[in-house]
């Protein structure tokens, strides 16, 4: 054998059977399921007589349409209530593990599944929604499915899948104060095109990679399916090993360091084939965000509302000139000072612990401006936790923010946390398509820190001339 | 799922690209816990007024098109989320089939496992489909052919524009088959893999909650 990719090898390893018309049947070790796309694929099961053939590597959570307001309170909302108690229901019939509502071991089951130990190097990791290339941050082959695979996963611990082609982003250097994990990805976006990656996997590689902790790793995988690729990977290393290390449902004692020597094996051999490369400088990158309805339609802080007026292909600037009317901007305004209505620091992108940290750090002994809702969602409850004791709740509280339960909330708009017609909202979330947070929502995705100091400043604000 | 073989139709065509599926159906309407019923919220920002009326600029709501079987659009169909109820809502619409330059991965995986047929072809060749569709009015039948077994996309005017399509895939759609009875057929194999990996990965943890 040659020399291999690091996703070729997680590929190799999980590869069943090759069908004769090139289609691998895959196998899958890690299986998350949520309320929102399951309950058809329990249905057809149950219709079919079949049950699920792996149950202790299925991992039930809700997360999408859950209230993030008090749990203690009765779910107003009976098609989420209904969809919540269908998703108990069919986890008892068919004895899936499952983190209740009421247990601080819920939360987003991107967040939770890494936070577990449940999602680890080398495995292959599925879940009925396109944000599970965020596990691809632990070294994992890690994507979103349909409700049909989840239902094809849940019968056979299998997926039918081609192979898809070979990716590799180089991000090198070392980023200047308040370029994060998000604002790297943002201009990673950018620069490819929210089609860039289709068909690809990408290994995300380089010393700026190198030099994130888990939780921008997983900011930086997560956002790899809004450049279309299938999945997006980062090479255990050392790092990786120290965040598994005691998690909960993770090897134990020798276990784990039988696990280790396998995991560190999981690299790209020299002069392996990557079908696409790009290799980027994190010096060229500022604090980012997007001004349109595509994540690809991003600005440094820094920067100016694009005029369509120089685009020569008609579509795109019919479709520039119709972000710009449906975004309440003005080509050529800058775009920061654009004053905002709501600030949302969440989402399965940054609600992590150290993302909660970096936006504590720039509220701290401020205040939310007049006229802005802004709002923080804990990615876990044991984040919800952990935020509570290092003193950050408090912050935000104080602050005027408001502090809730860990869920998905407004980075879709399924719960009741979503933005009113035209809206502007700052927004630590993945996707900024029209109407996502709310119906004529206007979204800017931005980083954790640039998320507070909008709050504070009342506007699109560049952080670092706030600290 | 419904077989699917020939389909002939007027088409629609939304002369957009990256439409996404939050645009196809936003959030708010997978509260659902079926598959059917969603066709009525398809496009729901397009296709409604604030009001809840019919927006009658909209091509899915104008005759000869709200009766299409056949969607056309640029590149990147259907990105975002991976939500299959993006494709239920257009089977439930009434869609068969979606042509474009291009499609995003879990989309395109989606609309085979529900009967409906993507199919790439070129820019220029989705330009020249969309003008033929575009001359059809409520008396003047302007349909597209499509022939999976041939697999030939068939213009009005008789012109035919072939295709290309996975062979497996295509077997299920003619056959309206479900994929799960197919990988079962290896199930052997599978064991065998399962057995392997207990061996080789013998630290891998199940999740068992007490």
């Amino acid at each position: 054998m040659g020399p291999r990719t690091l996703f070729d090898k997680i590929w190799d390893d999980h590869v069943v059977e090759l069908l004769p018309n090139g289609t691998a049947i895959l196998y899958i070790d890690r299986h998350f399921v949520h309320e929102v796309t399951s309950p058809q694929a329990f249905e057809r099961l149950r219709l079919a007589g079949r049950k699920l053939r792996h149950p202790e590597n299925t991992l039930a959570v809700v997360d999408h349409d859950v209230p993030t307001s008090d749990r203690t309170l009765p779910i107003e909302d009976p098609e989420s209530r209904h969809q919540i108690e269908m998703l108990e229901r069919n986890v008892r019939e068919f004895g899936v593990p499952y983190f209740p509502l009421l247990s601080a071991d819920q939360g987003i089951v991107h967040v939770v599944g890494p936070e577990q130990g449940i999602s680890l190097p080398g495995m292959t990791i599925v879940c009925g929604d396109s944000h599970t290339s965020t596990h691809g941050a632990m070294g994992a082959l890690a994507f979103g499915i349909g409700t049909s695979e989840v239902e094809h996963v849940m019968a056979t611990q299998t997926i039918l899948q081609r192979r898809p082609k070979n990716m590799r982003i180089t991000v090198e250097g070392v980023p200047s104060s308040y370029v994060s994990a998000k604002d790297i990805v943002l201009a990673i976006i950018g620069h490819i095109g929210t089609a860039g990656g289709t068909g690809h996997v990408i290994e995300f590689a380089g010393s700026a990679i190198r030099g994130l902790d888990m939780a921008g790793r997983m900011t930086v995988c997560n956002m790899a399916i809004e450049a279309g690729a299938r999945a997006g990977l980062v090479a255990p290393d050392e790092t990786t090993f120290d965040y598994i290390r005691g998690r909960r449902f993770a090897p134990k004692g020798e276990d784990f360091e039988k696990a280790v020597a396998y995991w560190k094996t999981l690299v790209t051999d020299d002069g392996a084939h990557f079908d696409k490369e790009i290799i980027l400088r994190v010096e060229d990158m500022s604090p980012t965000l997007t001004w349109g309805t595509s994540p690809e339609t991003v600005l440094p802080i820094t920067g100016f509302v694009p005029d369509p007026a120089h685009e020569s292909d008609e579509t795109r600037r019919a479709q520039m000139e119709h972000m710009l009317e449906y975004m309440g901007l003005k080509a050529g305004q800058p775009i920061a000072g654009t004053p905002i209505d709501v600030v949302f620091i969440g989402s399965c992108t940054n609600s992590r612990i150290e993302d909660l940290r970096v936006a504590a750090q720039v509220v701290k002994g401020r205040k939310v401006a007049n006229g802005v809702r802004a709002m923080v969602v804990p990615g876990s409850g044991h984040i919800k936790q952990q935020a509570e004791q290092e003193g950050l709740s408090q912050i935000f509280v104080d602050a005027g923010f408001e502090w809730r339960e860990a869920g998905c909330s407004m980075c879709l708009g399924m719960n009741p946390d979503r933005l009113t017609p035209k809206q502007r909202c700052a927004s630590t979330s993945n996707r900024n398509f029209e109407g996502r947070q709310g119906p004529q929502g206007r979204t800017h995705l931005v980083s954790p820190a640039m998320a507070a100091a909008a709050a504070v400043q009342g506007c699109l604000t560049d952080v670092r001339e706030l600290v | 799922m419904e077989k699917f073989t020939t389909l002939s139709s007027v088409a629609a065509f939304l002369r957009e690209a990256n439409i996404d599926t939050d645009k196809i159906i936003p959030a708010r309407f997978l509260k659902t816990t079926t598959c059917s019923g969603l066709g009525v919220h398809a496009f729901d920002a397009m296709r409604y007024t604030a009001d809840g009326a019919e927006n009658p600029d909209f091509i899915l709501n104008r005759e000869p098109w709200r009766k299409a079987k056949i969607l056309i659009t640029y590149e990147n169909l259907g990105c975002g989320s991976s939500r299959e109820h993006a494709v239920w809502a257009l089977l439930d619409f009434g869609i068969r089939c979606v042509i474009a330059p291009s499609f995003a991965d879990i989309f395109f995986n989606n609309c085979f496992k529900n009967g409906i047929l993507p199919i790439a072809l070129p820019r220029n060749v989705c330009e020249t489909l969309m003008h033929d569709a575009g001359t059809a009015t409520s008396d003047t039948k302007v349909e597209l052919t499509i022939d999976l077994v041939r697999q030939m996309v068939i213009r009005p005017n008789r012109e035919e524009i072939p295709f290309e399509v996975d062979p497996f895939r295509k077997r299920l759609l003619l056959e309206g088959l479900d994929d799960i009875g197919q990988t079962l057929q290896h199930e052997s194999r599978i064991i065998d893999y399962e057995n392997r990996q207990r061996q080789e990965k013998p630290w891998l943890p199940s999740i068992y909650i007490h």
